[in-house]
């Protein structure tokens, strides 16, 4: 089964997706604007403002399905001692970091003129910032430390306790009265959304997920040519 | 007709400037991993270029190598 995740394996997809998942990146994100912006319509109570939703609710889904990832992996690092485990949760966190940044600024913009506030100390929005100092640190701890091992291992108990955050950021509108209205969207239950209103915000979704694949095969790439520069000094 | 798609009933600057600061983050983040993924790229090229003889015939005969210097467009 490991043998999927063979570095040379993934490298040689890596290279032909790349430019398959650009295309289709800007297509879907051209459909999923048009939509967003221009057609679909207002909220009754909410007005224009509610089109915010478009890039902030896919930002904060994709950055946590990231972050989940990421502690799944790391997790994994520990029991299978597959190194290249790291390379991929690596690899994911720094779009991870930036949808996170976007969820809480977005968030912020809509914040003013549904609540009056850019920025109020509650459950979610608190969660959703330790979400983003803990991608910030798990990124750090490789630049921070210079022993590779040392760092791997650090980044993964980064990831791993991070991980208690996450159904922290999920229920925390269930848990505690916040200015959050909880889920409108279930897996298991129909959609509060109307449909004109679902279908923008799952094209954009689709497209935030495409970028994030994109900018995880660009820095996979670069990791491993990194490992294989350091292999060519030691042959 | 134009202007009311700009001003979006008096929601506009938050509107757009939720998706401009969505927009510019993308295309940073794009450019930031570019630019680092080309600078790996460049930097193994040297790196290849200065290995001794012997070392450059193995390392010329790894499927790695030859993948990472195919998709840097170098011409070894």
């Amino acid at each position: 089964m490991f043998d999927y995740f063979n570095p040379y394996r993934i490298f040689k997809l890596n290279s032909t997706l790349q430019k398959i998942v650009f295309f289709c990146f800007i297509l879907v994100l051209s459909i999923g604007l048009v939509e967003a912006l221009f057609l679909s319509p207002e909220d009754y109570l909410q007005k224009d403002s509610v089109r915010i939703m478009y890039v902030h609710v896919p930002a904060a889904w994709i950055s946590l399905g990231i972050f989940s990832t990421i502690a799944l992996l790391s997790f994994s690092v520990f029991i299978f001692k597959n190194k290249n485990f790291i390379l991929i949760s690596k690899s994911l966190a720094p779009s991870g970091l930036i949808f996170t940044l976007i969820a809480l600024v977005t968030g912020s913009i809509w914040g003013k003129p549904t609540w009056g506030t850019w920025w109020a100390w509650d459950a979610r929005i608190t969660s959703m910032l330790i979400l983003f100092f803990i991608f910030a640190l798990y990124l750090l701890s490789f630049r921070i430390f210079e022993d590779q091992d040392r760092a791997n291992k650090i980044s993964s108990i980064i990831a791993i306790f991070g991980a208690i955050n996450i159904p922290i950021i999920k229920f925390s509108v269930d848990w505690w009265n916040t200015l959050h209205q909880p889920a409108s969207i279930s897996l298991t239950e129909k959609s509060a959304i109307h449909s004109s209103m679902l279908v923008p915000l799952l094209i954009m979704t689709a497209a935030f997920a495409l970028f994030s694949v994109l900018i995880f095969l660009m820095k996979y790439n670069t990791e491993l040519i990194k490992i294989k520069n350091k292999g060519l000094k030691r042959l | 007709m134009i202007s009311d798609l700009i001003l979006m009933n008096g929601f506009g600057v938050y509107v757009w400037s939720a998706f401009a600061f969505t927009l510019i983050s993308f295309i940073s983040l794009y450019f930031i991993i570019s630019l680092q993924l080309k600078k790996e790229q460049k930097r193994f090229e040297e790196n290849f270029l200065s290995l001794p003889e012997e070392k450059y015939s193995v390392a010329i005969n790894q499927v790695i190598h030859k993948e990472i210097l195919k998709n840097s467009g170098s011409k070894i």
